[in-house]
């Protein structure tokens, strides 16, 4: 096993030490805790909101990865390009909002819960993908267009078997951004009661209890840390099928 | 048989081939040469209709092609392109089977060709089936592009500068494959190229652009003996016309009993070869064989006659 593999082993061991045994850690937590208060977060199990926060955040990116590329591919068609900077200015209009302004504005309508939280890691979602996909489609190598069109592949056919694989890694990249934010970004959605890791971050901060803030947040990092890493890899390997890199 | 009737493009204002008329015979090379930005590839691309002339038509055994369906005549037409655009991520065989595979052949077939082809460029199938393009060389690369437009056999192939990239020996040999290809398929290529060299060499038909004209089309021998502007002579080369001239003449024209001294010749080479051979021996003649078994001999003389004949005819 290389050193790569080992160090990624151990971090993916020490995240699930943490999210199903988190008594193993109280002697590392206890200095930060208050005295007499709990040092591990009790209130619900660590697994649970892990679980709930994963999925917010995989539902989120699956509508924002679906919406990015169908947009994407709109505004490369010829018959799209006149909308390329109309969608281009929305979604980065998007990005500017605070994630709080969109919670709160989502509030009033879909109520407290998870559905504000989806709403905004969902919006906050599309703009990386969007952008990636849009480079990607549009950079394609003239030649290999060309190649396409002149064996006489369909429209749909070269979208399927030509665009999309060749743009792939630029893609994977922009879903790896993406999904990398709404992992950190799904934590604020426990202030209006969605269920994520953030309820102990928060939980911690309204008590002062350091122990929990750093248990939260160590989860939650180590989830980002992992998944850029996996959809790093991804990449890789299709960069590699594609002669981009060795 | 293709027929180019008036065919213009233009681009900004700008004609790119400006009212090229010629008609192609069935099972013939035609091959297209001038400068760069004479307007060759787009007349080649005007044929499959990835570009859309501005006026005039082209037919196919005299349908139109603008009556077709663009991707079924695409389909019908083997297309090696400029630069051979392969897709990347594929492999070397779904490259080659991307036509059969539209077609829909069933996939032992598609495979059996794909194994033929490579062995026919010289390729080691189990070697080089299921490598991808970037783990090929410029010159394999441009190797599996032409297998690419060949791999569904088909009447018409339209050829962008297929051996650009090519070393010579390599590509000697490619030309003298696709040569033999054409010959046994009775295919009609239109094969475009910057080398005069190779036009004459290939072509049994020389059409010479410059400017977006069409400016001369006749047989290489016409093109080279009477050239009919200052622009095509120049791409013929005055000092080699002569030689040029002797590399389209077959030994067996002249070829004469009995033994001489020296080196022998084979004899599917040609006048020029023939020529090359007695000045660097500082011989008269030359001895000529058959698969290794003695024939004859050529002599200075004869193709000296031969080489002044051809000029009048020409
Ligand atoms: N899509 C296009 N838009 C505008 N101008 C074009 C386009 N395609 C070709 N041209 C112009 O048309 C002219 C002929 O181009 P073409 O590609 O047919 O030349 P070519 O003879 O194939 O040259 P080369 O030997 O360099 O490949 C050039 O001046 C080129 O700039
Ligand atoms: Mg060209």
């Amino acid at each position: 096993m290389s050193w790569a593999n080992l160090l990624r082993a151990a971090v993916c061991g020490l995240m699930l030490a943490l999210v199903l045994r988190p008594e193993w850690f109280e002697p590392m937590f206890a200095p930060f805790a208050p005295e007499g208060a709990a040092i591990i977060y009790d209130r619900a199990s660590l697994l649970s909101l892990s679980l709930s926060h994963l999925v917010i955040v995989a539902a989120a990116s699956v509508a924002a990865v679906f919406v990015a590329l169908l947009l994407a591919i709109l505004v490369t068609r010829p018959s799209g390009k006149a909308f390329l900077p109309l969608s281009r200015t929305i979604a980065n209009m998007g990005q500017t909002f605070p994630p709080v302004a969109v919670l709160a504005l989502a509030v009033p309508m879909l109520g407290f819960g998870s559905g504000p939280t989806l709403v905004a890691l969902f919006l906050y979602g599309i703009l990386p993908i969007f952008e990636n996909t849009m480079t990607g489609l549009s950079t394609l190598p003239p030649a290999t267009m060309e190649a396409a069109r002149g064996i006489g592949l369909s429209r749909r056919q070269r979208l399927f078997q030509v665009e999309l694989p060749l743009a792939l890694p630029l893609i994977l990249t922009g879903i790896r951004l993406s999904v990398v934010i709404a992992i950190g970004t799904a934590t604020i959605g426990s202030t209006v009661a969605a269920r994520t890791l953030g309820e102990v971050i928060i939980a911690g901060l309204l008590t002062n209890n350091t122990a929990y803030v750093l248990q939260g947040g160590l989860i939650v990092g180590l989830f980002a840390v992992l998944i850029y890493d996996a959809l790093t890899q991804l990449e890789t390997f299709f960069q590699k099928r594609l002669g981009l890199a060795h | 048989m293709i027929e180019i009737d008036n065919i213009t493009k233009i681009y900004e204002g700008r004609p790119a081939v400006d009212a090229v008329s010629m008609t192609i015979e069935s099972a013939t090379i035609t091959a297209i040469v001038g400068t760069s930005g004479s307007g060759k590839s787009t007349l080649l691309r005007m044929i499959n209709r990835l570009v859309e002339p501005t006026s005039g038509e082209v037919r196919i055994n005299g349908e139109p092609t603008t009556g077709m369906a663009k991707n079924a005549l695409r389909r019908r037409i083997g297309y090696a392109i400029q630069g051979h655009g392969l897709f990347p991520h594929h492999t070397v065989a779904r490259n080659i089977g991307a036509v059969p595979r539209l077609l829909g052949w069933d996939k032992a077939k598609i495979q059996d060709r794909v194994d033929e082809l490579l062995d026919l460029f010289s390729m080691p199938p189990e070697e080089f089936r299921s490598r991808y393009p970037a783990e090929l060389s410029g010159g394999q690369q441009q190797r599996v592009g032409v297998a690419r437009a060949l791999a569904s056999r088909p009447d018409l192939l339209l050829m962008d500068e297929p051996f650009g990239a090519l070393d010579p020996i390599i590509r000697t040999r490619a030309q003298a494959d696709l040569h033999r290809i054409q010959r046994t398929l009775g295919s009609t290529i239109l094969l475009v190229t910057h080398d005069m060299e190779e036009a004459i060499q290939l072509g049994d038909q020389v059409a010479v652009m410059d400017q977006g004209r069409l400016v001369q089309h006749g047989t290489p021998a016409e093109i080279i003996s009477n050239p009919a502007t200052d622009f095509v002579a120049e791409m013929v080369g005055g000092v080699d016309r002569p030689l040029r001239l002797l590399s389209l003449l077959p030994i067996s024209d002249i070829l004469e009993d009995g033994a001489a001294e020296g080196e022998p010749i084979d004899e599917k080479t040609n006048l020029r070869e023939a020529l090359s051979a007695c000045l660097w021996s500082g011989r008269d003649s030359v001895p000529v064989e058959r698969n290794g078994a003695l024939i004859g001999h050529v002599t200075l003389k004869a193709i000296r006659s031969r080489a002044e004949g051809s000029h009048e005819l020409g």
